[in-house]
């Protein structure tokens, strides 16, 4: 199978037998290497979707297979970042980078006699998302856009295959935004690593993922599916283009929709 | 078009550093001898009988003329309450860490420990009394009873408000329950438990002196209830002025350790 992510007619009910259904008949696939973007109305079910995927969340009814596994525990080839860095202040913004290596159970026993070659590799990632040099700081000595592009390092430091992002650009400003849509980008296409991205911003959508999922509104489920043609890699001005606007009008006309139908 | 910036001549005359008075720092000594002042004043204004309300001077005089027994006395007070304290702190912390550990634990211990909390702890001096005898053992078990609470609620509320997105993250990667408690719980739970310290030493001053005061031959509370009864006003009141200088004193030592120990938490103040 080369899908990273299969997941099949699952349906996901919170508290309960007559508590909230979050999703219902929910099916997506998502092929090793991707890009994937998942939009919709607010309230469908996209953070669910992300527990299912990470085995926070174990589904009623239907599968979940991730990297050929049926999920039924938290899969630790995930790396997550949320909207909110959550750095924890008392470690220095390295210190707060190897924190998955001292939970992973392939990394925790090899972290100590190994520590330089992990040190070197977090400084690494710190360079690519041009955090270099910032390793000492602690985190609430960064800006909000800094603190997130740590929050990212820390995602991918113990080399997931699949890196799980719940709208991580959406406290920042708009130029800071555009600034790490492109550190992402960039890292997608150096490490090969494979990215689900949730997000409200349907132009963030269309900027990075080569696919694009529509939900509908709660219970979610996807209601379509599009391949974004625009050759990588990618340039800020493409945003600017015709096609890029069609497609985004496009994703807006088909959420709205979404909304109404709710 | 260009900007030009002058730079603010610095004034010519500037005293050297050494010779200014920062008031901000001045000011707890000042406003203390202000309060003195006022008191004395008032004291001589109304002429107060000193069996009533003594002056400060006479307090002081007081001190000088029973330093002896105030000072074995102080140390006793002093000693039933950082022993009692230092069990609060021992007993607080584990607690704290265990209701915190699950919300089983913490909705099954919660009323009770609210139970014993609202429970006055004058009551329970005279079973502590039948227990151990009058002393010392009452006054620090009293201590320990009543500084014990805020240590375990600080605790406890440090490690309950973790955030659930730390958790997730944490969790994802095959986090168990004790790298999450070990990792983020219980340093996240410090600047609560270092804070709570200030409020438990205080606490355990009322505590201690409370069972002296009911049930003891020895300290401070013993020393004001027995100096109380031969009408020697001045006495109680150099008792309770020893009383605030070590709790000041054991105060200040708390909020020294909260700053060491939990720097992070105050990142306005190392920011800057």
């Amino acid at each position: 199978m080369t899908h990273l992510v299969f997941i099949d007619d699952v349906d996901m009910r919170y508290g309960g037998a007559d508590g909230t259904l979050a999703v219902s008949g929910l099916t997506m696939r998502v092929e090793k290497g991707d890009f994937a973007a998942v939009v919709g109305p607010s309230g469908c079910g996209k953070s669910t979707l992300m527990k299912l995927v990470t085995g926070l969340h174990i589904p009623q009814a239907g599968t979940v297979i991730v990297a050929g596994q049926h999920v039924t525990k938290p899969v630790s080839i995930v790396g997550m970042a949320f909207q909110n860095p959550t750095m924890l202040p008392w470690r220095t913004t390295l210190e707060n980078i190897l924190l998955p290596l001292e939970i992973v159970e392939k990394h925790r026993h090899r972290l100590r006699a190994h520590r330089k070659d992990y040190v070197a590799q977090a400084e690494n990632l710190l360079e690519l998302v041009g955090l270099k040099g910032f390793g000492a700081k602690y985190p609430w000595q960064l800006s909000g856009g800094m603190q997130q592009r740590a929050n990212l390092c820390r995602a991918l430091i113990h080399q997931p295959d699949l890196l799980m992002l719940d709208e991580p650009f959406g406290a920042l400003d708009a130029f800071t935004r555009e600034e790490l849509w492109c550190v992402i980008r960039d890292l997608h296409a150096a490490q090969g690593v494979t990215i689900i991205l949730v997000t409200h911003d349907l132009r963030e959508a269309s900027f990075l993922a080569d696919k694009i999922f529509v939900m509908s509104a709660r219970p979610g489920r996807i209601v379509r599916e599009h391949r974004v043609p625009f050759a990588r890699p990618r340039d800020l001005d493409l945003m600017y283009e015709k096609e890029f606007n069609d497609l985004v009008h496009q994703l807006h006309g088909e959420i709205a929709t979404a909304r109404m139908a709710a | 078009m260009t900007i030009v910036t002058e730079r603010p001549g610095t004034p010519a005359v500037s005293k050297p550093r050494a010779l200014r008075i920062s008031w901000v720092r001045a000011a707890p000594w000042l406003y203390t001898i202000g309060l003195f002042l006022i008191w004395e004043l008032l004291v001589i204004a109304l002429q107060m009988p000193q069996t009533i309300l003594p002056a400060p001077s006479r307090i002081f005089q007081a001190i000088v003329q029973y330093w002896s027994p105030i000072w074995k006395n102080s140390l006793q007070t002093l000693f039933t309450t950082t022993l009692g304290f230092g069990l609060a702190v021992v007993g607080g912390l584990a607690i704290g860490l265990f209701i915190g550990w699950s919300k089983t634990i913490y909705a099954g211990l919660y009323p009770l420990m609210i139970g014993f909390n609202a429970i006055p702890k004058v009551a329970v001096v005279p079973i502590l009394v039948i227990w151990f005898g009058i002393g010392t053992i009452p006054a620090v078990i009293t201590a320990f009873l009543i500084s014990f609470f805020p240590i375990v609620v600080n605790v406890a509320t440090g490690l309950a408000t973790i955030e659930p997105e730390t958790e997730d993250v944490l969790r994802a990667l095959g986090a168990r329950k004790i790298d999450i408690m070990l990792k983020v719980g219980v340093p996240r739970s410090m600047p609560y438990f270092f804070g709570s310290l200030k409020i438990a030493i205080t606490l355990a001053f009322v505590g201690s002196v409370l069972s002296e005061t009911v049930a003891a031959n020895y300290g401070l509370g013993n020393m004001m209830s027995s100096a109380q009864s031969q009408f020697n006003v001045p006495l109680v009141f150099a008792g309770l002025l020893m009383l605030a200088v070590e709790g000041i004193a054991m105060y200040a030592l708390m909020a020294w350790i909260e700053r060491r120990m939990t720097g992070w938490a105050h990142r306005s103040t190392m920011a800057h």
